[in-house]
């Protein structure tokens, strides 16, 4: 038999594996069937086709689609689903979220709670995405000292990535209660006992503070990645001149870190706009609508209000759309700029 | 103690510098900030309503002992009463009014003693409230919850795995035209969020006749452009010459890509697969706006809906927050280096 020859060793023998494989096999052999007869018919080069059928038909429709209905939904109004049904009233939508006294103060709009939500949105990232890369640059370069088992602070940093978002918000919310951890830790310094997320300022301060908390080890691990990169004799050669650790960092960690960097910025604005799970579950947008932001007005325009409105809410994804395309742009183009200079090198 | 004290200020170099104690102070004050918030979380879902609402509240999850007193029906909880001679006596409370308790000796239950709130601490002990687990399970629809999140994620990352293996295969080892058209529309959708299709998603799942089906929350999540990506550009590393001797021996397209590319891609699929657990498990925007109907909702979606609900049981929520903790969690400490690998290898997440 040819084909032994070339079989990957398997990661696990064992008889579980084998097991478990079996009905694979067996399905996957029912499915040669059929595709040997296809293939007779159209060839080798055919049946590319028939690889990347199931996936594409699956993103046309759920995603390609969708983006397109999404700019005809976008001048329709009324509260029904079905397009067919809804009204046409050209660009109606947008010159609702645009009509406003003045763009500083929400409350002129016509859409007030959306530019509500783009200000807050705004703030939002502006705090966050700072705080986020310092917080993750710091933890980078102390994760890339030269520190006994660095694969457990590694761990203490990165764990928050992974849980999710809802568990991320209650754990939070309840420590930030009137009873909870924080008005305990503090106590002894006399303060009184506090409900941290009805504060305007303090639910703020805590959605940045969560998020950040949230995803700071996703960004620190591309940044570490970046510093293991750098070549060790370039800090040899600065030992060598005894140079200060800041004149080191600020003529060869930063400079050489920059792609990463840039990187780092763009997914974490990227991010930033669209962030929602963590701050709903933890503020629910409140108090009023100080921690609203552009998703959770997508998500209640469209859905969740008696008033749904899901014509505004495409309009309002289409202008949220269009922000993260330029990001994403941006993105695409750092990266690209980045391979051509890694292969120069 | 000197083992890990020596751990703590071991250091390669000559003393001590400005830069080691900012480090330390960062790695520490992280543990304290990463890990202690789930530790704590952890430590008091299994505490009884009581001991959680108390205030200051206590590490370990206590109870206040209980005696049964004769000529009372229910028990009594127990307290060290300090007494005005000096001495302290462990004395059940009857009743309490204003700052005065009455309380009796459950040894001479006939005497009332009156003794003033303040002179009394509980008697309590550590003792796991294991309730928090299994009442959710039995008297609410967690049970319901946990089988649809199990289902989602284990269904969905099998059709992803199988579903966008098969493409990038094709991306990879054919020439077709619009191959490059393809790659691109597939990248430049990498960064479309669902937030920004989330309404006419929605009315697709509607046409589709998908509303309150785990199959609307599954199907829009399988086709991910990260992992034709991720599995593409490892796919580009397997040498051409394996698919030719196959061919030259009868080996059809389809054997090829199963009986070669799937298990030479092992450790891509893994990475994929570890990937996609986390983040079915972890969805909420989606779930949320596809599911109504109680019984079908996942377990965010429904320990969210509970802390609204149930604003006041935070026994139940806790013990269901760590439940939903679990796989994430075992998934992280045993894979944890594969993880992070991956993640700082693609740049993706």
């Amino acid at each position: 038999m040819a084909e032994k020859t070339v079989y990957s060793e398997p990661l696990v023998k064992t008889g579980l594996r084998q097991a478990l494989l079996a009905p694979v096999r067996l399905a996957m052999g029912l499915v040669d069937i059929p595709m040997r007869g296809w293939q007779k018919l159209t060839g080798l080069n055919g049946m590319a086709g028939v690889f990347l059928a199931p996936n594409m038909l699956i993103f046309t429709v759920f995603v390609l689609l969708p983006l397109v209905i999404n700019f005809l939904y976008s001048t329709t109004s009324g509260s029904a689903i079905f397009l067919p049904n809804r009204t046409y009233v050209g660009a109606d939508q947008y010159r609702i979220l645009f009509d406003c006294g003045s763009y500083l103060d929400p409350s002129t709009c016509a859409a007030d709670t959306f530019w509500a939500a783009v200000r807050n949105t705004a703030v939002f990232v502006v705090f966050q995405v700072t705080v986020m890369l310092i917080a993750a640059l710091a933890t980078a370069l102390i994760l890339n000292r030269e520190l006994s088992n660095r694969g457990f602070w590694r761990a203490v940093f990165f764990f928050p990535v992974l849980l999710s978002p809802v568990v991320v918000g209650l754990i939070w919310k309840w420590i930030l209660q009137r009873e909870g951890l924080l008005n305990y830790a503090l106590s002894p310094f006399g303060f009184e006992p506090f409900s941290w997320l009805s504060d305007r300022f303090w639910a703020f301060f805590f959605a940045v503070f969560v998020s950040v908390w949230a995803h700071m080890g996703f960004y620190a691990l591309i940044l570490l990645a970046g510093l293991q990169a750098i070549p060790r004799d370039l800090y040899e050669a600065a030992a060598m001149d005894s140079a200060r650790p800041t004149r080191i960092f600020r003529r060869i960690t930063l400079p050489l870190l920059m792609p990463n960097l840039i990187v780092v910025l763009v997914l974490a604005l990227i991010r930033a706009v669209q962030i929602f799970d963590e701050v709903f579950v933890l503020t629910g947008g409140g108090p009023g609508t100080s921690t609203m932001y552009i998703t959770q007005y997508i998500y209640e325009t469209g859905f969740a209000s008696s008033l749904r409105n899901p014509g505004l809410a495409s309009a309002a994804s289409i202008l949220m759309g269009i922000v993260l395309v330029i990001l994403t742009l941006v993105q695409l183009g750092v990266s690209s700029r980045n391979e051509k200079k890694g292969a120069r090198q | 103690m000197s083992a890990v004290s020596a751990f703590l200020l071991r250091r390669r170099g000559r003393g001590w510098h400005w830069t080691d104690v900012v480090t330390w102070i960062w790695l520490i004050s992280g543990v304290f900030l990463m890990f202690g918030p789930a530790v704590w979380l952890v430590f008091s879902s299994f505490k009884t309503p009581a001991a959680l609402a108390e205030f200051p509240p206590s590490f370990l999850p206590y109870v206040t002992e209980q005696a049964v007193v004769p000529g009372y029906d229910k028990p009594l909880p127990l307290y060290n009463v300090a007494m005005p001679d000096g001495s302290t006596r462990v004395l059940a409370e009857v009743r309490r009014i204003g700052i005065i308790g009455q309380m009796v000796d459950p040894k001479q239950p006939g005497e009332i003693v009156k003794a003033n709130i303040k002179d009394r601490t509980p008697v309590r002990q550590v003792e796991f409230a294991g309730g928090n687990y299994t009442e959710p399970f039995q008297r609410f629809d967690c049970f319901l919850f946990l089988r649809n999140s199990v289902f989602v994620t284990v269904v969905a990352t099998a059709i992803t795995l199988l579903v966008n293996s098969m493409a990038a295969f094709a991306l990879s080892k054919y020439q077709f035209p619009g191959r490059t058209a393809v790659m691109l529309m597939i990248l430049a959708t990498l960064m479309v969020p669902l937030s920004v299709i989330v309404v006419p998603l929605y009315s697709v799942i509607g046409t589709l006749n998908l509303f309150d089906s785990l199959w609307g929350v599954i199907l829009p999540t399988v086709a991910t452009p990260t992992g034709v990506f991720l599995l593409r550009q490892y796919m580009l590393t397997i040498p051409d010459e394996l698919l030719d001797a196959a061919r030259m021996d009868k080996a059809s397209e389809w054997q090829i890509y199963w009986r070669i590319i799937l298990p030479l891609s092992a450790p891509a699929l893994a990475v994929l697969a570890i990937f996609s657990v986390v983040w079915r498990w972890n969805d909420f925007l989606w779930p949320l706006i596809v599911l109504s109907r109680k019984e079908l909702y996942t377990l965010q979606v429904g320990l969210n809906v509970y802390a609204g609900e149930l604003n006041v049981q935070w026994h139940y929520i806790l013990a269901m927050t760590v439940v939903s903790m679990i796989p994430v969690v075992l998934i992280f400490v045993f894979l944890q280096r594969f993880i992070t690998t991956g993640i700082a290898g693609s740049g993706l997440k």
